[in-house]
């Protein structure tokens, strides 16, 4: 059985920050992204400003469609940018050869939403996190630092590596998987991590962990994460600043008490009041 | 008191995996639904929501397999009938069911009005077509949804509206129960709006007698049913109307699940959040006692080997199932939170 226990905490995820005097981290002008040509062109990202700072927890939030995940291709790096230019530490960001690409993927990590599909199934979990370390400078560390500094990733997201040596992906669960994902990534020590919906595979009662676990690795190394969800309850209890995004614009950002508890978009409006709430009525005379 | 729509005693289903092992995803669940009234299930993924939805239409088909216990809809016992009489007789009229991402079975070849001509000539094979689509017609004006739809392919449909439709097809014999299972959740906010309103509105004009409502988000729970009940592990742990249930649960993973709600309103951001740590216990070997007591911090030695029954507690109709006392949990709970 796959069972982890430990004692049931309790968590707050309320972890703001005033990030308003720490240099840039990733920015981006008049960022464009536009898919077919002629009269079936469709501009999935359309003219985007946004300054993400270092240590910041800034939540994108939009519905199916609004190019969310455009937004996020382009500043992985793993689509190019139609228009405007994406700045990284203030310079604008250079991928144009495959080796700056991999140079600039060192800065920058993801997790997606489906951990399932996320990891080689031929690989080990040894070979996964092997992988992370001789990939930050550590293949030359001898096998005892490796195996401490994955025991340590490990026991950070409260996972036993030994438990683990010698195991697939298929063998773990999913709330099992999804850690080992952030464990990656606290062996990376990434400057940005976008986290794509990371969490909606998750009940509910593992899901705080997660987050929990996610926001411990923010403020240990100090990288910005980039948050993109639907879940704009999600977006209030985690983020330092909300983006809006609709039909591929930014609508509204700002802090994320600004954004949610008194929105000025209209766009916004209707996104709150449409998620149904616990202590305030959810009034449906609204829908046509 | 108000009439029993839908009444289940001690119903236990199995699956049995292409490995021959039994896998009891529904373990003598007993429920009880009056007419008007709408029950919401609520549980971590794996916990049973979704074969209990399907065990409550009595209608099995490998490698679901029907154990023992009663579903009886309006006064009519179900269980136990074989599959083609439940198909006929049962399906539709007395018990209808929409299943995750309804609104992708539609076959794309087909206008929405065949759909509804099969639902009902499923019944009645030799009902008048003309005669059906008047009906239809009737339905969709009284449902608010455009009548034109009845003419179109589903590929010509947004999903909101896809998802109305399939809701309005499978209710359109007024059925005595609807079990509508994570109906809105493909779907994003205001659509879900529009398909709870809806929802609303047929319990309101008695075109569902009583329905059971299956998601995984509290807050929409919450919102739309009038009871809620708990399950983990293929049992039923806590039910109580849903107010007692969000804002007094009794259960410890009732407690977990409740104070796990992320919803974005002024004052809520700063609450401590209960993290549950482990996964459910693999129902191929379930523990001999509380299926609970490996993930429990309030576990006493004695859980691992109890099995305890559900109990009836306070207020009419509140029903748990846990060692411990409900003052003694209160009290804790109490404690917990002035720290």
């Amino acid at each position: 059985m796959k069972t982890d226990n430990d004692n049931t905490s309790t968590v707050s995820l309320d972890r703001r920050r005033d990030v308003s005097q720490n240099p840039l981290c990733l920015s981006g002008k008049g960022v464009t992204r536009i898919f077919g040509s002629g009269s079936k062109q469709n501009v999935a990202v359309d003219h985007v400003d946004f300054e993400f700072r270092e240590g910041e927890l800034v939540s994108i939030v939009g519905e199916s469609g609004s190019g969310k995940t455009t937004l996020s291709k382009m500043l992985l790096g793993l689509l190019p940018v139609s228009e405007g230019e994406i700045f990284f530490r203030g310079a604008p960001r250079d991928i144009s050869t495959r080796k700056k690409k991999k140079e600039y993927w060192k800065n920058i990590q993801a997790i997606f939403q489906d951990p399932f599909s996320s990891f080689n199934v031929f690989n080990k979990i040894d070979t996964v996190l092997l992988d992370c370390i001789n990939m930050t400078g550590g293949k030359s560390l001898p096998m005892e630092k490796k195996t401490e500094m994955m025991t340590e990733a490990c026991s950070f997201v409260n996972l036993k590596f030994a438990e683990l040596t010698n195991k697939y992906p298929f063998e773990l669960s999913g709330g099992q998987m999804q850690r080992l994902m952030i464990a990656r990534i606290f062996l990376l020590k990434p400057k940005i991590l976008l986290a794509d919906e990371p969490t909606s595979m998750i009940d509910a009662c593992s899901r705080a962990t997660i987050l929990d676990m996610l926001l411990n690795l923010r403020d240990e190394i100090g990288m910005t994460v980039i948050f993109i969800t639907h879940d704009i309850g999600l977006a209030y209890y985690i983020s330092d600043t909300v983006y809006i995004m609709e039909h591929g614009k930014f609508v509204e950002h700002g802090s994320a008490d600004e954004v949610i508890l008194t929105p000025k978009a209209p766009y916004t409006r209707r996104l709150i009041s449409d998620v149904p709430k616990i202590h305030e009525a959810w009034d449906l005379s609204t829908v046509e | 008191m108000a009439k029993v729509m839908l009444e289940v005693k001690e119903l236990t289903t199995k699956y049995i995996t292409r490995f021959h092992e039994d896998v009891y995803a529904v373990d003598h669940v007993s429920l009880t639904i009056e007419e008007g009234k709408s029950l919401g299930i609520a549980g971590e993924s794996g916990c049973g929501k979704s074969t209990l939805a399907l065990s409550l239409m009595g209608y099995y088909f490998p490698p679901l397999h029907y154990m023992s216990g009663e579903i009886i809809v309006d006064g009519k016992n179900i269980s136990g009938m074989d599959p083609d009489t439940v198909r006929k007789n049962v399906l539709g009229s007395d018990v209808a069911y929409i299943p995750q991402a309804a609104m992708n079975a539609l076959n794309p070849t087909r206008r929405i009005s065949d759909f509804i001509v099969d639902v009902i000539r499923a019944h009645d094979p030799k009902a008048d077509k003309k005669q059906i689509k008047e009906m239809a017609v009737k339905r969709f004006e009284e449902l608010h949804l455009p009548k034109e739809a009845l003419d179109r392919y589903a590929v010509e449909l947004s999903g909101g509206m896809k998802q109305r439709v399939v809701i309005a097809i499978s209710t359109i014999l007024s059925p005595k129960v609807l079990i509508a299972d994570e109906p809105s959740s493909a779907l994003d906010v205001t659509s879900q709006k529009v398909v709870i309103k809806m929802l609303r509105e047929m319990m309101d004009r008695g075109f569902i007698k009583s329905m059971i409502f299956i998601t995984h988000e509290l807050p929409l729970l919450y919102n739309v049913t009038d009871d809620i009940m708990v399950m983990y592990a293929g049992q039923i742990v806590e039910r109580g109307s849903a107010k007692e249930m969000v804002f007094d649960p009794v259960h410890p993973y009732s407690r977990g699940l409740m104070r796990s709600i992320l919803v974005p309103e002024d004052g809520t951001r700063s609450n401590k959040l209960i993290a549950i740590p482990g996964t459910p216990p693999n129902l191929k070997h379930p523990p001999e006692g509380c299926r609970f007591a490996e993930r429990c911090k309030y576990a006493m030695p004695s859980c691992k080997y109890n099995s305890y029954p559900i109990m009836e507690f306070g207020e009419e109709g509140r029903t748990y199932r846990c060692g411990h006392s409900v003052e003694h949990l209160r009290e804790v709970y109490a404690n917990e939170d002035r720290q």
